[in-house]
């Protein structure tokens, strides 16, 4: 046999019944020579030749591979064995494609954020770099890991040689305004030093990047991403040069990036160099961590010791800068992990939540076919017994597992493409600097997964059926047949095991879910109801002095306060759950100095009108507000948070102390930095279930504050007034853009989508884990029941009752499942400390989870067992004990 | 199964393959004509079944120690011809030597002096 002759088989049968046709002529030919008459001649040949067709199947099959014809004949044999019975082959099918559709899709989202390096050049020496702080504790989110100052960077960068080269990056938010009449847009855009696109190896797509000597404070150039030069520059390559117009400042754009470039993440429009948008002072200073800092190692250099140059310069430096926030280390991080950041732990969460369906689903469909084995086991033995060998019989029995698995597995892939794409648009923290799709890894995962699964599916049934007691299987007769004790037990470990996984996956499910209603419920510390907050940004080239942005902040509040239904409007930076947004360092004028080395308190900067508090709800605890006529020189004053009240102040009354905040100095005096508290108010979260920080406010008409948000208090339903506020807005500014108009509700959402999402999808793995345990237990319970028919009709024919029937066969039933719970409790204790840091208010072992879970679990398995249990007691002794 | 009797048949089957080979060796010939010419110089005791010829041709074929060709037989009719190859001359060699081992060791065996030839 030769692949080319298996090929080839239609021909070389052609080529038979020619050679063979030819024979029949010559031979035909001889006898008539030898004197017979034609047909005699003929009639003579042919018998000659013999069975034509024997000769041609006899060269089929040499030219067939044996092993193939042999998996032929099985796959053929086990499909006929699976359509026999559809429903159960459909409801397996299905089973395998969810849990691989739900495993590929996971892997995919795990293998585009964690594992594909970052499309840029020679990726694995690149290096996020961070300043570390010590001393502060690691929690979910790192808050060890510090934003560089633009200070330390320099230095970095011009004192250490172990890495090549370091690039610095900050986030920064323009409002674009139209050449032609176009809406003007609120803008998301980076600020990157000269050499980040030279470093990171990417090309721009058209014109050029940015040179060393535009890198410099008031720079005015720019480059575009692909998304807006498509989208507002109709992808027109004569921009390339022209100007456009950044908060109304002319821009020159000299380059446009290409369009797979979406690092950090896609929303960012625009980029602009480091030192456009900031002071010198700024660019000194050791305080502002703000920036990322992107590191490539030098070729010949390890990464420790090029890190161990840098972290000894930083300790310099702290030891220089004590009274600053400069942090004492530093520390690296794997650019994709820097972007994944508080993605990880979720997305490995449901990976092994998936992984726990999966094996669920094959115990499941191993447990199924044990039960198609069992009703076989005669017919086995029997072929056995006429010298099959094993292998094959294992071989057969698998087939059907390989059926099973390949047609749902390759079901699993397609419905993982729509399922990824589902979860890459709902999650909204996934990092998105890299597409997130299919590609040969993933497929090759889910090949190997499917592989897995149906061995995991097949081996355990077919070996059990497949076992070498021939003889014993031979004896069995039905009558006898349920002392098969080997094998049942076999398919009541399986389902313990299920049901221990499911557990397992419920408790998971229930503390996430318990710990996202907790954060839901929690209190932000200021009205939530009716409330509807915007931001805008007022253009620094218009709205140059403090005046006028006084002006149409006051006009604006003075006007939104008279629309009809307005309860109340507060205008700050920020509101109660919208984010951190920043924080200052501080010192108290009236205490001692600081001792060296000691950490610089600090606090969240907020800013804020005379009606912020009242309209928010944030109550007063001492002081006063502000005064509306607190401005010019007269606004040095701060109002301070509860917590930091009593944290800095301990006994004393804050109220007329001072605060010297170095990073804001007074607008008009630059070295002045004293702050005078006039008021206490209530603590207030910065982030649904984050503990709340000690925060400052700042008077809003001090008047330096370009980016601002009005909070609107209605009576109402806050939406309805959203286009009213904005006519307000437009008709002071026609120009100015609007954006994130949006209630405090879906704002305090909006930050709880992605923990919404981890407990719902968890659950949905653990329902439909559950599901699946309680098919499988009314499966085998089901069987065992028919099986015992005979045993139990002679236990009635004996005087069993009924309900001791009912009762036998439940706790039958039960046992595997009570065994199942406990041992799924005890893994439980074991795997929920692993995510213990992704629960807010909830602890692993929360006992109302726990009883939930309990709960659940008994009156599924409970429903599960009645029904065979129940049509067991109802049995009529006649026909069962007649029954063979 | 007219004149070969069941175990003349058997003892055909093992040695078709070297038959055919050494028929060949007087020039290129169709199946016919192999079949023929092997009966024939066995004075018509071995008949070959057409069931085996065809697929040792084919099996032949794919050892490489036939190669084949269609032709006009000396009828002028279409017949698939069969040559025999370099390396087939050789695997003749190897098979009659063996051959003639075993029948010399069956013949010693037997009692027939000097073994059969």
């Amino acid at each position: 046999m030769s692949w080319f002759r298996f090929l080839h088989r239609r021909q070389s049968d052609a080529e038979l019944q020619d050679e063979m046709e030819a024979f029949l002529a010559e031979e035909t030919a001889d006898n008539e020579a030898r004197g017979m008459s034609p047909s005699e001649a003929r009639r003579q040949a042919q018998v000659k030749l013999g069975n034509q067709q024997k000769v041609r199947e006899s060269l089929w099959v040499q030219n067939s591979p044996q092993p193939f014809t042999m998996i032929d004949r099985e796959v053929k044999y086990a499909f006929r064995t699976l359509s026999r019975t559809p429903g159960f082959s459909i409801i397996a099918v299905l089973i395998m494609a969810l849990c691989i559709g739900a495993a590929t899709s996971l892997f995919t989202i795990v293998r585009s954020v964690l594992l594909r390096p970052l499309p840029f050049r020679d990726p694995g020496r690149l290096v996020m770099l961070y300043e570390f702080h010590r001393g502060a504790e690691a929690g979910t989110q790192d808050s060890r890991y510090r934003p560089v100052a633009p200070g330390d960077f320099y230095d970095w960068r011009e004192k250490t040689n172990g890495f090549e080269d370091m690039a610095i990056m900050r986030y920064a938010g323009y409002s674009l305004t139209g050449e032609h009449g176009e809406l003007p847009e609120l803008v998301r855009a980076a600020t990157g030093s000269w050499n980040l696109f030279q470093l990171l190896g990417v090309q721009p797509a058209l014109g050029r990047g940015f040179t060393q000597s535009e890198d410099q404070p008031a720079s005015t150039i720019v480059m575009l991403s692909w998304n807006v030069f498509e989208r507002r520059f109709a992808g027109d390559a004569r921009i390339v040069g022209h100007q456009i117009h950044l908060d109304g400042k002319p821009f020159t754009v000299v380059g446009v990036l290409p369009s797979w470039f979406a690092y950090p993440d896609a929303r960012i429009q625009l980029w602009v160099p480091y030192q456009s948008d900031v002071s010198t002072e700024f660019l000194r200073a050791h305080s502002h961590h703000q920036s990322k800092v992107i590191a490539r190692l030098r070729r010949d250099m390890g990464l420790a010791n090029a890190l161990a140059q840098v972290g000894a310069l930083q300790y310099q430096l702290h030891l220089q800068y004590p009274h600053d926030p400069v942090y004492e280390d530093v520390a690296p991080r794997a650019l994709n992990e820097d972007l994944a950041g508080n993605v990880k732990k979720p997305l490995r969460l449901m990976l092994w939540a998936v992984g726990c369906m999966l094996l669920i689903g094959c115990l499941n469909i191993a447990n199924l076919l044990v039960a198609r084995g069992a009703a076989r086991q005669k017919e086995i033995a029997i072929r056995n017994a006429l010298g099959a060998q094993r292998a094959v019989l294992i071989r057969e029995q698998l087939m059907e597992s390989v059926l099973i698995c390949g047609v749902g597995g390759l079901g699993g892939i397609l419905l993982s493409i729509s399922a990824t794409r589902f979860l890459a648009r709902a999650w909204k923290d996934l990092p998105t600097a890299q597409g997130i799709h299919l590609d040969s890894a993933v497929i090759a995962f889910a090949c190997a997964l499917i592989f897995a699964a149906t061995l995991v599916a097949g081996l355990l049934p077919a070996l059990s059926t497949t076992s070498k007691r021939i003889m014993a299987a031979l004896q069995t007769s039905a009558r006898t047949a349920s002392s098969n004790v080997s094998r049942t037990a076999l398919r009541k470990s399986l389902l313990t095991a299920e049901i221990g996984i499911t557990v397992v996956l419920l408790v998971a499910a229930g503390l996430l879910l318990k710990s996202f209603l907790r954060l839901r419920a929690s209190d932000l510390g200021c009205l939530t109801k009716n409330v509807l907050t915007l931001q805008y940004n007022l253009p620094d080239n218009r709205f140059d002095t403090p005046e006028k942005l006084n002006a149409f902040n006051e006009a604006l509040l003075e006007r939104v306060r008279t629309i009809p239904g307005v309860r109340s409007v507060a205008l700050g930076n920020s509101v109660p759950g919208a984010g951190y947004w920043g924080d200052f360092s501080f010192t108290v004028k009236e205490h001692p100095p600081l001792a060296a080395g000691e950490d610089l308190p600090s606090g969240l900067a907020r800013w804020a009108d005379p009606g912020y508090f009242t309209a928010l709800g944030i109550p007063l605890v001492g002081g006063r507000f502000f005064a509306s006529d607190e401005r010019g020189s007269r606004s040095y004053k701060v109002i301070v948070s509860r917590q930091l009240a009593q944290q800095y102040f301990a006994e004393d009354n804050p109220v007329g102390k001072h605060l010297q905040v170095p990073a804001h100095p007074h607008p008009k005096a630059p070295g002045e930095s004293d702050y005078e508290i006039v008021g206490v108010v209530g603590d207030t979260a910065y982030h649904v279930g984050q503990e709340p920080k000690p925060t400052i406010y700042f008077p809003v008409f001090e008047g330096d504050q370009n980016g601002l948000m009005l909070a609107v208090r209605t009576s109402s339903d806050p939406l309805q007034f959203s286009v009213p506020v904005q006519k307000q807005i437009a008709s002071l500014d026609p120009e100015l853009p609007v954006s994130d108009v949006l209630t405090m509700d879906q704002v305090i959402g909006s930050s709880l989508v992605n923990a919404s999402l981890s407990a719902t999808l968890v659950l949905a793995f653990a329902v439909l884990s559950l599901l699946l345990a309680s098919v499988g237990l009314y499966g085998v319970l089901s069987y065992l029941t028919t099986q015992r028919t005979t045993e139990l009709g002679i236990r009635m024919a004996l005087g069993a009752q009924r309900d001791q029937l009912l009762q036998l066969i439940l706790f039958d039933g039960l046992r595997p499942a009570l065994f199942g719970l406990g041992l799924g409790l005890i893994g439980s204790v074991a795997t929920t400390r692993i995510f213990q840091s992704m629960l807010f208010g909830t602890k692993p072992l929360d006992p109302m989870v726990l009883t939930g879970v309990i709960a659940t679990l008994l009156a599924v398995a409970l429903l599960a067992c009645l029904a065979p249990a129940w049509r067991a007691s109802r049995l009529d002794p006649m026909k069962a004990l007649r029954t063979e | 199964m007219r004149k070969g009797s069941q175990s003349q048949n058997e003892m055909l089957k093992g040695t078709l393959d070297m038959m055919i080979l050494r028929t060949l060796v007087g020039g290129d010939a169709h199946g016919h004509t192999i079949a023929k010419v092997i009966e024939r110089t066995s004075e018509d005791l071995l008949e070959v079944e057409q069931g085996s010829l065809y697929p040792a041709l084919h099996r032949l074929q794919d050892r490489k120690w036939v190669s084949s060709y269609w032709g006009a037989s000396e009828n002028n009719r279409k017949a698939k011809f069969y040559r025999l190859t370099a390396e087939g001359r050789k695997q003749l060699v190897r098979e009659t030597s063996r051959w003639r081992q075993m029948t010399r060791a069956i013949g010693l065996v037997m009692g027939e002096e000097g073994g059969a030839q």
